[in-house]
Order: C-alpha cells, then sequence, then structure tokens
C-alpha cells in the first residue's frame, strides 16, 4: 500500500494519478501530466478537480500563469538519484509563487524526505513498501542547516547574528 | 584554521547518526544494496577490491596535529595501519569494515571531521593552494572562502543529487595556481577590480575524465558578497538541465560545451538575477568571522637570511640537496615552507603509515604551530617552520622516511591507487610508479632533469591527473592485457593544457625504457634552464613522437 505523508501526519490520497491516457478519465480528483494538461486544458478546465505532475524537463514558463489554478502539484522523481525536482520545487513556491500543495511522487525514500522538505515540499507518497510512521521520523535529521531553502529563509550566518 | 561553533559540531553529530541509522538499515535489509548505494557514497564509502573504502573529508588540506592523531588512530584500529593522501586532499582508508565505519565517524566527529560528501554526485571538498595564507605573491588568503563553500555546499538541499559530482578549487596566487583550479567544475579565481575590490573571476567546465577540458570564462568580476548567491545560480541551472542519460556525458563541462560559453553564462545570469541581493548575499560579519579563523600565529620577528641555516646548507650537501627542492618562500621573514614527500621508493604515492602519521603531528607540533596540510600531489606540508629549525626538522623527517628531495621532480609523482585496489580500474598503476621510481633512482639525474610533473591514472576517470602532467600515463585495456599510452605536455598551472597522446600504448615492461627515451629527447634538446615542459612546447609535440617510436637500428 502506498502511503502519503506530511510533515507530521499520515494522510488520505485522494489524487488519483493518471497514467493511460488513451482510456476516459476516471472521475474524481486526478493528476495528468503537465504536458497533457497544456494541450487538453480547455477540456480539463470544464472537468475540474485536476492537477498536474511536473518531471524534471517541464518548462515551468510555459505552465506559469495557470499554476495557482492547481490544488496539488506533484513533482515526480522517476529515480531517487535525478534531483532535479528539488529545484523544480523551489522554482515554484520561491520564483512562480505557487501556493498549493506540492507533493513528491515517484521513487520517494526515507533519506530524501528532508532534502524535500527544505526544498517546499508539503506531502510525500512514499514508495511502495515504505511506512508511514517510520518515515515521520526522518524530517528532522538535521537542526539547523547551513543554508537558506523554501524551509528557512536565511542562511545559518544571518540566523546566528 | 576554522574551528567548529556549536552549530558547526551538532550538523556533523547529527550525520553521524543518520549514517549509524543508515547503515543498520542496510545491514537489516531494510535498504536495498542500490539505495544504500548514493547514501554510502555521500559519505565517502566505496565498495571497492578487496574491501570498503572509506575517505574522509580534509577541506581545502588543513588539519590540526589532533586530527592528524586521529586518523592514525584510525589507521591502526580500524584498518591495516596506513592511510592515503588523494588528489583531493581527502584521506583514504582501504580496509574498514563497513559495520565499523559509524565508529569511525564518531571518533572523527570528536575532533571536527568527518566524511560527508566525500564522494556521490554532490559537491565535493573545495580545494585551494597548500601554501594558502604563507606564499609570497597571494592577493589574500583563499582558505576563508573555501570554507565559506564548504558550509554552503554541506547538505545543501536542493545539490545532494546532481547529475555528476562536483568540484570547486580556489586560487589566490598571482603567478601560479597549485591547485589546478582551471581542471574544475568550477575555479574561481580571487582577483581585485580596478577599484580595488575583492571579487571573483568565475571559470566553470573544466575537468579531466573521459573529455579533458580546460574551464571558461563565465564571469569576469563577481563582486565577494555575490559568491554564494552565484554559486547556487550555476548549480541550479546546472541541477535542471546537465545530463542525465549518460553518466560519461553528465558533467557540467559537457552542458557548457552543448550550450556554448555565451549562452551558458546567460543562462547562468538570468537565474542569478532572482538570487543575487537576497538573503543568501554574503554579510561582511560573516566574511571577517570565518577569516578571523584564519589569523597569523604569533610569528617571531626574525631577519630574512639566517646565519646558522646558510652554515648548515654549505656543510651539508643532502640537507642542501632537500632545501632545493623541498623547502619553499614563506612571506614572513625567517619562516619556511616545508613539503614532506610521500614519493618514496617502494611506498605507493600517497601512502602513509600509522607511525608516520603521528610523527608528522609531532613535527608540526613543534616546528609548525600544530598544523599541517595535504596537497593535491599527495605529499604534507609544514607551512610554519622557522628557517633555523629546518635542519633539525629535515633529520626527523629523514628518520620519518618523508624527506626524499624530489619535490616537484620526476618521481614526485601523482599516481591513483589503481587497479591493486580500485574496482574501476583498468589497469595498474601503482607498479608502474614503482618501477619508474626503480629506474631513476639517481637524485643527482633527477635533479638535472628539474621539474617533470609525471602522473598515473589507472583508467580513463583520471584520477591520477594523468591529462595534466606533463608526462602522462594512462592504463589501458587490450584485450584483457594491461597496457598504458603515453601523453606530453598537459599542465595543471595558469596555463592549463590537456596532454596530447602520444601514439601507441605501450605494456607495462616497456615503460621505464620509453619514459626514459622521452627524458633523453629532452637532455637533448634542451636549451640551458629550460623545463622540460617548456622545451616541449618548443621544439613541439612531433619530435617526441618521431624519436619514442623510431625503430632502433
Amino acid at each position: 500500500m502506498p502511503s502519503l505523508i506530511n510533515q507530521t501526519n499520515s494522510l488520505e490520497n485522494t489524487w488519483q494519478t493518471i497514467s493511460d491516457y488513451n482510456e476516459a478519465l476516471p472521475e474524481g480528483n486526478i493528476l495528468v501530466a503537465a504536458q497533457y494538461w497544456l494541450d487538453n486544458q480547455v477540456a480539463l478546465c470544464e472537468r475540474g478537480n485536476v492537477s498536474i505532475i511536473i518531471s524534471g524537463d517541464t518548462d515551468l514558463d510555459a505552465l506559469g500563469a495557470h499554476l495557482n489554478k492547481f490544488e496539488v502539484i506533484a513533482v515526480s522523481f522517476p529515480a531517487f538519484a535525478d534531483g532535479r525536482g528539488y529545484s523544480q520545487a523551489r522554482l515554484l513556491k520561491e520564483r512562480y509563487n505557487y501556493q498549493g500543495e506540492i507533493r513528491a511522487i515517484g521513487d520517494v525514500l526515507l533519506d530524501q524526505l528532508h532534502f524535500m522538505k527544505r526544498c517546499g515540499f508539503d506531502t510525500f507518497d512514499l514508495k511502495d513498501g515504505l511506512e508511514a510512521e517510520k518515515a515521520l521520523q526522518f524530517f528532522d535529521t538535521f537542526s539547523d542547516p547551513y543554508q537558506l531553502a523554501y524551509d528557512v529563509k536565511t542562511p545559518l550566518f544571518r540566523r546566528k547574528a | 584554521m576554522y574551528i567548529y561553533d556549536n552549530y558547526d559540531q551538532r550538523i556533523v553529530d547529527e550525520r553521524v547518526a543518520q549514517f549509524k541509522n543508515q547503515t543498520e538499515r542496510y545491514l537489516a535489509g531494510e535498504l536495498s544494496e542500490e539505495q544504500f548505494l548514493p547514501l554510502r557514497l555521500q559519505n565517502g564509502l566505496y565498495v571497492q577490491r578487496y574491501a570498503p573504502m572509506l575517505r574522509v573529508a580534509v577541506p581545502y588540506g588543513l588539519l590540526s596535529s589532533e586530527q592528524v592523531r586521529k586518523l592514525a588512530h584510525i589507521a591502526r584500529t580500524y584498518d591495516k595501519g596506513y592511510a592515503h593522501i588523494s588528489t583531493r586532499t581527502n584521506v583514504q582508508f582501504n580496509w574498514p569494515e563497513l559495520k565499523d565505519v559509524p565508529e569511525i565517524l564518531a571518533e572523527l566527529a570528536t575532533v571536527q571531521m568527518h566524511a560527508i560528501q566525500t564522494s556521490g554526485n554532490c559537491i565535493r571538498n573545495t580545494t585551494t593552494d597548500q601554501f594558502a595564507g604563507v606564499t609570497p605573491n597571494e592577493l589574500l588568503d583563499a582558505r576563508p572562502y573555501c570554507e565559506i563553500i564548504r558550509q554552503w555546499s554541506t547538505f545543501h538541499p536542493e545539490f545532494a543529487f546532481l547529475p555528476r559530482k562536483f568540484k570547486i578549487a580556489v586560487n589566490s596566487h598571482i603567478t601560479d595556481d597549485r591547485a589546478a583550479t582551471m581542471l574544475h567544475d568550477i575555479g574561481i579565481k580571487i582577483v581585485k577590480n580596478d577599484s580595488g575590490e575583492i571579487g571573483f573571476a568565475v571559470y566553470v567546465g573544466g575537468g579531466l575524465g573521459r573529455t579533458p577540458i580546460v574551464a571558461s570564462l563565465v564571469k569576469e568580476f563577481l563582486p565577494e558578497k555575490d559568491l554564494l548567491t552565484y554559486l547556487d545560480a550555476v548549480l541550479r541551472v546546472y541541477n535542471l538541465n546537465g545530463r542525465r542519460d549518460n553518466k560519461y556525458k553528465a558533467r557540467i563541462k559537457i552542458l557548457v560545451k552543448a550550450l556554448g560559453v555565451e549562452a551558458f553564462a546567460e543562462k547562468v545570469d538570468a537565474e542569478w538575477q532572482h538570487l543575487k541581493d537576497g538573503p543568501g548575499t554574503l554579510t561582511q560579519e560573516e566574511i571577517d568571522r570565518i577569516k578571523g579563523h584564519f589569523t597569523a600565529p604569533n610569528y617571531e620577528t626574525l631577519d630574512a637570511s639566517c646565519e646558522i641555516l646558510n652554515k648548515q646548507l654549505s656543510e651539508n650537501k643532502a640537507f642542501s640537496n632537500w632545501y632545493q627542492r623541498n623547502v619553499s618562500e614563506h612571506k614572513i621573514n625567517g619562516y619556511a615552507i616545508v613539503t614532506l614527500t610521500l614519493k618514496k621508493l617502494g611506498t605507493p604515492p600517497g601512502d602513509i603509515t600509522d607511525k608516520q602519521l603521528d610523527v608528522v603531528a609531532d613535527l608540526a607540533d613543534r616546528y609548525s604551530f600544530g598544523e599541517v596540510r595535504n596537497t593535491h600531489e599527495q605529499n604534507i606540508v609544514l607551512a610554519d617552520v622557522k628557517q633555523d629549525q629546518l635542519f633539525e626538522l629535515w633529520q626527523e623527517a629523514k628518520a620519518g622516511g618523508f624527506a626524499t628531495p624530489n619535490l616537484g621532480l620526476l618521481t614526485d609523482m601523482i599516481c591513483c591507487p589503481g587497479g591493486d585496489f580500485c574496482a574501476l580500474a583498468n589497469a595498474k598503476s601503482i607498479p608502474v610508479a614503482e618501477a619508474l621510481q626503480a629506474k631513476f633512482d639517481d637524485l643527482d639525474y633527477l635533479h638535472d632533469l628539474g621539474e617533470i610533473d609525471l602522473n598515473i591514472s589507472g583508467c580513463m576517470n583520471a584520477c591520477g591527473h594523468h591529462h595534466i602532467g606533463h608526462i602522462g600515463v594512462l592504463g589501458v585495456d587490450k584485450k584483457g592485457e594491461e597496457f598504458y599510452q603515453v601523453s606530453l605536455g598537459g599542465d595543471s598551472g595558469p596555463d592549463a593544457t590537456i596532454g596530447k597522446i602520444l601514439g601507441p600504448s605501450f605494456a607495462r615492461e616497456q615503460m621505464p625504457e620509453v619514459i626514459g627515451k622521452v627524458l633523453d629527447i629532452y637532455v637533448d634538446l634542451r636549451i640551458d634552464g629550460e623545463r622540460f615542459i617548456d622545451t616541449y612546447r618548443r621544439v613541439g609535440h612531433s619530435i617526441f613522437k618521431e624519436r619514442v617510436y623510431a625503430k632502433s637500428n
């Protein structure tokens, strides 16, 4: 069972990820690829309850004006070693001023949670087999980081002063 | 040197706890081999041919005697009694047990040391001139900037999973470059602009490996306070745009080449405009705080010329040879910089025993204010030795086995661990180094040859920096047999140059003879006072090629 968490709790996942676009879209909240949304935005806006999935090569500029329409933006990690999602998340919140929920999906492992939190991720769809309860301990690995990021807005040298 | 405050110490302590937990989960089967791999790598832990190799970070090469003693203790207790100085000025242990690594890290943390980001696809140890702060002709001490970069890069949440490893070097010397700055992902040269303000010339996209490239200038003058916001911009552009489909094309140099330097620089600048003058901007207080850790020790006021030393030099030829080669000019009158060479016949370059480490710590305490520096050429420096103590120090260093007077000479080679230890290597490198050390052991001949950088790598990854050796040797695999390719004309200095391949490769047993031929050609063609590299540049590559491959009559 995949488990969804935020930084403190287990959550119910109310969003369904769409991977096969040839079939009719199911009922309820759906996450579709950003490009699919751009190509079908009129119909999808009419449908409602649609949010997008961003991957490492998604051009955020192309989505810029639309971003705050989405309740959730899922940033996908095709492999945990693909670190583009960290920059994408920071850009979404810090550059594009995205106000909604950023969700990490894909190869989301325990030892990455701390970094993800720091970059602005709100929720984490853990990879199959990982326990939510255990994962919740991984957000506080480091208490006082050197750098500024989304979670801590100033570097340590300004906080210390 | 930089001394941790409570914040720094807590970060390292938390890392120890984190890695302990990761290792336990791995040993319990909760983390797969694949999942544990980047975690252990980011902690400097490789799985090598025979045992894991642990690489301990030595930020910009600087160590206290207390830290050196701890390394000696670790070599003795958890390893086979020796350590290895790497070309990133780090220290490697080749034989620890995985289960002991958390304990080793805990021990290191007690002396403000760690293995954070010494491997993996993240920002690695920042290096600089091993003579920083004590050499004449430097603009200013580069080490505080290295420390600022160290802190910024430590657990940077956005850049822990880059396309590939990332190395930064800082140089502040006006005419020289002892840190191979131009062969780094980012090379930073400290400069002054016309108004006398300190800043940085930023070069990006240098590197060795399969595609050796000299870095390109992307920012002519970056104001001091903007260092970290600009680095953030470079790294973000790289993280988002660097190739991830092919690990041999994933370094930033490939991105810079693909986009073109100008387009790359524009992209970085566009990103930087958003970060510039933001909270990441350095404050003068912080720069001053860090600089406050790198103040001069209590130097005595001494004469520039030391009578006792002059007498000792004139009376002892061996001492004088060592002084000529291994002692460098210090910016303070009456002091000298001493390099202890780890390139003795019969010892792999850069290897040092636990006993030697203890001796180094003692020498540092007694002769050099308790500080030691590792060099990227795999030697050890005592940076602040009084001239009238050089003779005494030399005698002790000799007894310790690291006073071979060959600094900068042919036998002061850079050599990677090679096929004897490394799982990636195509060929062994240490036996080649040993064969060359054995053939060229006549010191008078070596001194006559003068300065020659000979670098040996066991594979394309170029850990032995073969591309930038005046003479480079690369181990290659030919149908399962080990062969060696020779290149000439490489240079790691301010005029960084990638060496040119001489021709078809040679069998291992031919290597001493081949290098001998190259040296004979140099000796034959040189004009008085010319170094090997000068002669090579003057007469050109083809003469060497023709003569080395000429059929003997």
